[in-house]
């Protein structure tokens, strides 16, 4: 006799907590053959404006935090997405469709990524940043700063588990909070690892994940005025120049649609940073 | 004659030699403009300078085809070194023409000569030398190795440093390998056409540098001309807003330096001569007319009576007149058309309760002039604490603690700049950690030097000038846009 199975239900994460979309709406999850997985909820122009104000909420602590601190964070969320490989994997398999091999193959380099740009967290400054010969009795240093708030469109082909680590792991680790429109069509991996966050020592409020549409939460996102940055990373499929358009009216900083999960770059930690230079007099001794 | 007053001290104008009317610098040679010439005036007395040509839609289309060709056919063949030995050249020749310059610059601008002559034009100078070094060094600049030039590059510069902004713009983009396009302010294109000569001079090759004179109009057609690779924009920001909306989607890459309301903030414990001075240098510097003028005041409360009285002592020994008279501290105003704003914001200021100080000083008949204007008990939601007034204006506000500080001085969509005054440097260096601008002067302000980034946070626009950040501006990472890491995972499963 076979054992009755026990579904999950899929939430958003906002501020550290899994609420339902307060529309009450969900939409269904299917195989790729068709069959249904499960009811995702389809978060609101009202969940997004909660998660940024969750997003915004985070961002001084997270921000505030030592490089060493956050690369530790980062690392443990590979700890714990390595002694949750299995669950990752079954859950690519049905979502994605794709072969075991394949999913194993996904999970592995996104628990990589994660560490890759866990390593960075203590170091980005020291790269990206760098003091100044002027001419004159001045102390001046450039250092890189996170940028804010960033909303961030996860890739939406396949990739899903990947493409979040591609996206997420560069923006958090300089000390930007993050809020997340998932994979619409494969959000599962995007809730799984929401709760891997809620239990590493991520802060409430640092990632936040929406799933549903993001066509529809989207535009909402690019004109929050308290939104900095704009990673249409995987808008490839939406009407992304209206939303680039959007975003000029605050002047966010936008990064434009990629196909698949991006590369692990530095250029892509640096995009969303700002450049700080502070100068100081020396006296004349 | 009592100790202030000094007997005039004219810089001459006889190391002019200015043509009547000049044309548009278009691959290497002066032609004429499409549209209807205007006249630039010098806004000290009004009077006209010359004749500028006025660049239409189809000058537009013939400069960047120019710059195309230049790009393709010539500077992107160059080596490193020998673009650099021309950026080395042009440095060269500014600094012998520089007082010729800063005489042009303080005539059309309205600027004192001892700010043009000290400040700007030695700094273009410095600006091209700079940069001159990085053209055979790109690998060096912290893109990895090899890093692109991007093309043809669009540049729109504003009117507060005419010349300066100009170096700011084209010798990071030559160092980096690409042709430009640039377009002066209507109101200060005269030192820009002075530049062309130079330019001639150098020998720069035909179409490297292509300068177009004209208004909005001339601008926003350069921009939005789809030949060009590079927007680099300066000004306000609400152009800035609408530049931004009208590349979405081009792909190309963008540059903007725009308004700002920097807070200056003074603490009881900040060596307060210095304190003084800095806070004059900071909003009074070329009569204000700065993005990163700290025209925001915040004094801790229990010095705010010494340091407005100081202020006010000071001020009034500032001297307002003849932009081209050495001893002149306060020159015009750059335009009517500014003037007029800065009246209608201070006369809101007033409207709406602060205390309005005017340093007594007599108002020369012609020209544009506003004289030096303290704000006092201004709030935060106040119009002149919040907007930009681009002129001598100074709003006064207090608080008692470094957090109340911090807040009100980030309680701004701008984010450019940032003033701290106080003689405890770890609390300097905490509030600067605060501090959402891109450039934060302690116990100084308004300090530039091309070694140094240059750019704001929030709505006072994204990029930087100046250093090496600058010069990442004008480069590609060879590795940026490389495919996806995924591909090949995606194309293994079914």
């Amino acid at each position: 006799m076979t054992r009755l199975a026990v579904p999950k239900t899929y939430k958003l994460y906002i501020g550290g907590k899994f609420p339902r979309s307060e529309s009450g709406r969900t939409y269904e999850v299917l195989t790729k053959k068709g069959g249904f997985l499960a009811n995702a909820s389809q978060a609101s122009r009202k969940d997004a404006r909660d998660a940024v104000v969750a997003a915004r909420a985070a961002l001084a602590g997270w921000s505030g935090a030592t490089g060493y601190n956050r690369g530790q964070v980062l690392y443990r969320i590979a700890e714990l997405l390595e002694g949750r490989r299995d669950q990752f994997v079954d859950e690519l398999v049905s979502t994605e469709g794709v072969t075991k091999a394949a999913a194993t193959q996904q999970v592995d380099t996104a628990i990589d990524a994660w560490v890759w740009y866990a390593g960075w967290a203590d170091k980005y400054v020291q790269v990206a940043g760098n003091g100044n010969p002027v001419s004159g009795p001045y102390f001046n240093l450039s250092t890189p700063e996170p940028t804010g708030v960033v909303a961030i469109i996860a890739p939406q082909g396949g990739d899903s588990l990947l493409g979040l680590a591609a996206v997420i792991a560069p923006a958090i680790l300089t000390g930007n909070t993050v809020v997340v429109v998932a994979s619409e069509a494969a959000p599962l991996a995007a809730i799984s690892l929401s709760e891997v966050l809620a239990t590493s020592d991520v802060p409430g409020g640092v990632v936040n994940i929406l799933t549903g549409s993001p066509a529809e939460i989207a535009p909402w996102l690019a004109g929050h005025a308290d939104v900095n940055a704009l990673d249409l990373a995987g808008a490839e499929a939406l009407d992304w120049v209206d939303l680039q358009i959007i975003a000029a009216d605050t002047l966010k900083r936008v990064l434009p649609p990629v196909t698949g999960a991006p590369a692990p770059s530095l250029e892509r930690i640096v995009a969303l940073t700002e450049t700080k230079t502070v100068w100081h007099t020396k006296s004349l001794i | 004659m009592g100790f202030l007053d000094y007997a005039p001290a004219p810089e001459s104008t006889s190391i002019l030699h200015l043509k009547k009317s000049y044309g548009l610098f278009i691959d290497g040679a002066f032609v004429q403009g499409h549209g209807t010439p205007f006249q630039t005036i010098s806004p000290a007395t009004e009077q006209t300078i010359a004749e500028i040509a006025n660049a239409n839609a189809k000058d537009v289309d013939t400069a960047v085809a120019a710059a195309r060709r230049a790009y393709d056919r010539t500077w992107s063949k160059l080596s490193g070194a020998d673009r650099g030995k021309y950026l080395f050249r042009i440095a060269r020749l500014v600094q012998e023409r520089a007082r010729e310059l800063a005489v042009a610059e303080s005539l059309d601008n309205g600027k004192p000569i001892k700010e043009s002559r000290d400040v700007d034009v030695p700094l273009v100078a410095a600006w091209f030398f700079y940069y001159a070094g990085w053209a055979d060094k790109l690998d060096y600049a912290g893109l990895g190795p090899s890093p692109r030039a991007l093309g043809v590059a669009a540049q729109v510069i504003p009117w507060n440093f005419p010349l300066l902004m100009l170096a700011w713009k084209i010798a990071p983009a030559l160092a980096a390998g690409n042709t430009v396009v640039i377009k002066p302010a209507e109101t200060t294109p005269l030192s820009a056409l002075l530049f062309a000569e130079i330019l001639q001079q150098a020998e720069l090759p035909d179409g490297v540098v292509n300068i177009l004179t004209g208004a909005g109009d001339t601008g926003e057609a350069l921009v939005n001309h789809p030949d060009v690779n590079k927007v680099a924009f300066t000004g306000s920001t609400a152009v800035g807003r609408a530049i931004a909306k009208s590349v979405a989607g081009t792909g190309k890459k963008v540059t903007l330096e725009l308004g700002g309301k920097a807070a200056n903030i003074v603490f009881d414990d900040a060596p307060i001569d210095q304190a003084v001075e800095g806070v004059v240098n900071g909003i009074f510097f070329n009569q204000g007319h700065v993005c990163c003028a700290g025209s925001r005041l915040l004094v801790q409360e229990n010095i705010h009576e010494e340091v407005v009285d100081r202020l006010k002592t000071r001020l009034s020994t500032l001297r307002l007149g003849d932009p081209l008279d050495k001893n002149t501290d306060i020159g015009a105003i750059n335009s009517r058309e500014q003037l007029d704003r800065i009246r209608q914001l201070s006369d809101i200021g007033e409207q709406e309760g602060a205390d309005r100080w005017t340093a007594d000083c007599a108002i020369p008949d012609k020209g544009f002039w506003f004289a030096p204007t303290i704000f006092d008990n201004v709030s935060t939601s106040s119009t002149i604490a919040r907007e930009e007034v681009f002129g001598p204006v100074l709003s006064v506000l207090t608080f008692r603690t470094p957090a109340e500080a911090i807040a009100k001085a980030n309680n701004t969509p701008y984010g450019l700049s940032a003033g701290i005054w106080s003689d405890k440097g770890s609390k300097i260096l905490a509030v600067a950690d605060q501090l959402r601008a891109g450039v934060i002067w302690a116990n100084t302000f308004n300090r530039f030097d091309p070694a140094s980034p240059f750019g704001g946070y929030k709505e006072s626009g994204y990029g930087r000038e100046g250093g090496r950040h600058g010069l990442a501006a004008y480069l590609e990472s060879a590795g940026w846009g490389q495919p996806a890491l995924a591909a090949p995972v995606r194309k293994a499963s079914k």
